[in-house]
């Protein structure tokens, strides 16, 4: 059998098939390095803060055995915040990612088009002027981001939706939208200031798992259909018609990819804000780990849960104040950013 | 931009081409506007004032709460029609420059530079004086001018619309975030945040105003001065150049005119977008596309639109206020929306 393989004579679709499982192999091992990642620090998250406890009385908790001190510290607060920070996370790239590649451009990610706006907006007038709670928030969040991107997508309809025309309007809608959440902000910058900076940035401060509920219900329904959906939007990089071409249904997966991935932002963003830059970060860090060619959904939603994970602990922990999250992302963020512009301008390509 | 004023004006044969008792015409049409938006921007507002307060208030009497309210609203007033005529020929100048017609202070990231750099110098240099306000919010100005404009003319195409305006966008998101993580730990200078964060021009008075008018002044003159290098400046800079016009000059003259313009009003009144989009459409629609009457009428059509969106912003959510730049967004956002949707998607 092996002499078979190792045959001098190699066809151009052998080296063609050597290569992709070259790749798939590379693929799966950087995977495999991230996810590994992501459960150290998740760990660290846990283990590491004004209380150092062992692992062996983290894992006592989190059995739900009950452990003085260690339940409230870690099972109260380190468990929910960590868990947000990794399911925020994942959100964030899986539905940066989509728009990402659906819209061909890395900066036509849901921060900058409004959709983070859309559900920004929609929580902090529900919480703010509304005076809702938990999961109506949430809902108020899924709605409006929703409705945002449809009124983009149907302003951005003039004989098909062209993809700058679409990130343009998205920009103006964002424009406004960010001056309704600076307005509310305003209101009730005098009593709570905490309030007020999740809003704006994104923070996992004060987080409980009551936000963590709404978020993981939505990971484990949205996230399969997002993921159903991958190869379609990978051949759409093509343009349309090549996708067509090859069975893909174009419009519809569109519009299931579209709604998959709001209904995700909108999720996190209720949970913890919008977390600057993660959903526009990911995509372009799991491109430039993993190379191109594949769907970069999966890397993605690992990028994003290592940068909020990271981000948090470094926001906790690393200065003399303490930062939220999203403070952190954005400082890191923003040189990578302006790297990015001038890479993407310069090359003119995609991710 | 040629394109833009040819489907603006497709009945003349010059395009954009105006009669002189047109474009008089238009421009008495607007100082009227203006008069009406100040009258009302002194008559209206928070507090329903009777029209014997406001007369006598004007007069410079006190006793009543009438007519102290009126006495505040007339710095206010006279904020808004200075930022609004700055920002108006800044945007004109803008989109002439770069040849875009999406071009905005406040769309390309500049006012939020102006932001960035006067936080720093409040954090960081101890910066208290208002006069140094101005110099660093000029300076932060033009840095994330020049920083926005050359990343987005990279590469293919040169500066198209929309790597412009993502590169603006996408500038302004990483320096509020920066401002977020200075102002975040300095309870103290939180307070100023709500001024640099949204525009507005509430809290005017007539010594700040005195401090900024020189700026404005110098840079409405440059503007003024490079308004006929910027008519050949349309036509493309090898026309231009064959004109005989110093194309790199002229483009340098207007860029620190307007960008003196735009720091200058974002030190007094804090960032204040869409202003500078609409008001050059507008003008260009009913006067043409001569810079020459383009910039001055875009002055007064900025003056008359911050002044009146400013008297909607108090009285629409009485008692209390809705600052200017967020009623400038809720106006600007559409225009901005239909400016796109009517182009060509590969003329931008």
């Amino acid at each position: 059998m092996t002499a078979l393989v190792e045959t001098p004579v190699r066809s151009a679709g052998d080296v063609v098939a050597r290569g992709r499982r070259r790749r798939a192999v590379r693929r799966a091992a950087v995977i495999a390095v991230m996810l590994a990642l992501v459960v150290v620090l998740y760990v660290v998250s846990l283990v590491y803060g004004n209380t150092v406890y062992s692992l062996g009385e983290v894992w006592d908790v989190i059995r739900g055995e009950t452990v003085p001190g260690a339940s409230f510290t870690v099972g109260e607060l380190r468990l929910p915040r960590a868990t947000l920070a990794v399911l925020a996370g994942a959100a964030f790239g899986v539905g940066g990612v989509t728009f990402q590649t659906m819209l061909r451009n890395p900066l036509a990610s849901p921060d900058f088009i409004g959709i983070s706006s859309g559900a920004s907006a929609a929580a902090v007038f529900a919480i703010i002027t509304l005076e809702m709670t938990g999961t109506a928030v949430s809902l108020m969040a899924i709605t409006a981001a929703l409705a945002t991107a449809l009124v983009i997508y149907v302003l951005a309809f003039r004989d098909g939706v062209a993809g700058t025309r679409l990130i343009l309007i998205g920009i103006a809608v964002a424009a406004m939208l960010d001056s309704v959440v600076s307005y509310l902000m305003l209101r009730a910058a005098v009593w709570d200031l905490q309030t007020v900076m999740r809003w704006l940035t994104g923070s996992l401060n004060n987080a409980s798992w009551d936000q963590v509920r709404p978020l993981a219900l939505a990971l484990v329904v949205a996230g399969p259909v997002l993921l159903a959906q991958a190869r379609g939007l990978t051949l759409m990089q093509q343009g349309d018609d090549s996708a067509s071409a090859l069975g893909i249904r174009v419009e519809r997966t569109r519009l299931v990819a579209i709604v998959a991935a709001v209904t995700l932002i909108a999720f996190a963003t209720a949970a913890a804000g919008p977390i600057a830059f993660v959903a526009f970060l990911s995509g372009p860090i799991a491109a430039r780990i993993i190379g191109g060619g594949t769907s970069l959904m999966i890397p993605a939603a690992l990028v994003g849960s290592l940068l909020v994970l990271t981000g948090d602990l470094l926001g906790q922990f690393a200065f003399e104040n303490r930062y939220p999250v999203g403070v952190i992302t954005g400082v890191l963020g923003a040189p990578y950013l302006v790297y990015l512009l001038i890479r993407t301008n310069r090359s003119g390509g995609s991710l | 931009m040629s394109d833009t004023l040819t489907s603006a004006s497709p009945s003349t044969v010059a395009p954009g081409a105006r009669s002189a008792a047109t474009r008089t015409l238009w421009v008495l049409a607007t100082v009227v506007a203006l008069g009406l938006a100040v009258v009302a921007s002194v008559a209206f507002g928070a507090r329903v004032v009777g029209w014997d307060d406001v007369l006598s208030g004007l007069g410079g009497a006190t006793d009543t709460v009438g007519e102290a309210a009126v006495n505040r609203r007339l710095p206010r007033t006279l904020l808004a029609i200075l930022v609004g005529a700055a920002l108006g020929i800044a945007g004109a100048v803008m989109q002439g420059v770069t040849r875009n017609p999406l071009a905005d202070p406040g769309i390309l990231g500049v006012t939020t530079g102006a932001s960035l750099a006067v936080v720093t110098g409040i954090v960081f240099f101890e910066l208290s004086s208002p006069r140094s306000f101005i110099w660093v919010a000029i300076a932060g100005a033009a840095l994330s001018a020049a920083f926005v404009y050359s990343i987005g003319s990279l590469g293919r195409g040169g500066a198209t619309p929309l790597k412009l305006a993502l590169a603006g966008a996408a500038t302004s998101a990483a320096f509020s975030s920066l401002v977020s993580a200075i102002l975040l730990p300095r309870v103290d200078v939180m307070n100023t945040f709500r001024f640099w964060q949204i525009g507005g021009v509430g809290g005017a008075t007539y010594s700040r105003m005195w401090q900024v008018l020189p700026f404005l002044a110098i840079g409405a003159l440059l503007c003024l001065a490079t308004a006929r290098g910027l008519n050949s400046l349309a036509l493309g800079d090898d026309v231009a150049a064959g004109l005989g016009q110093k194309v790199g000059l002229t483009r340098l003259l207007a860029a620190v005119g307007a960008v003196t313009l735009c720091g200058a009003a974002t030190a007094v009144a804090g960032p204040i977008a869409f202003v500078g989009l609409v008001v050059p459409h507008l003008c260009r629609l009913v006067i043409g596309i001569d810079h020459r009457w383009l910039l001055p009428l875009s002055a007064l059509m900025g003056a008359a639109l911050l002044t009146a969106a400013d008297v909607v912003g108090r009285v629409v959510a009485r008692p209390e206020e809705i600052d200017v730049g967020i009623v400038t967004a809720f106006l600007g956002a559409p225009v901005f929306i239909y400016i796109v949707r009517r182009q060509k998607v590969r003329a931008l």
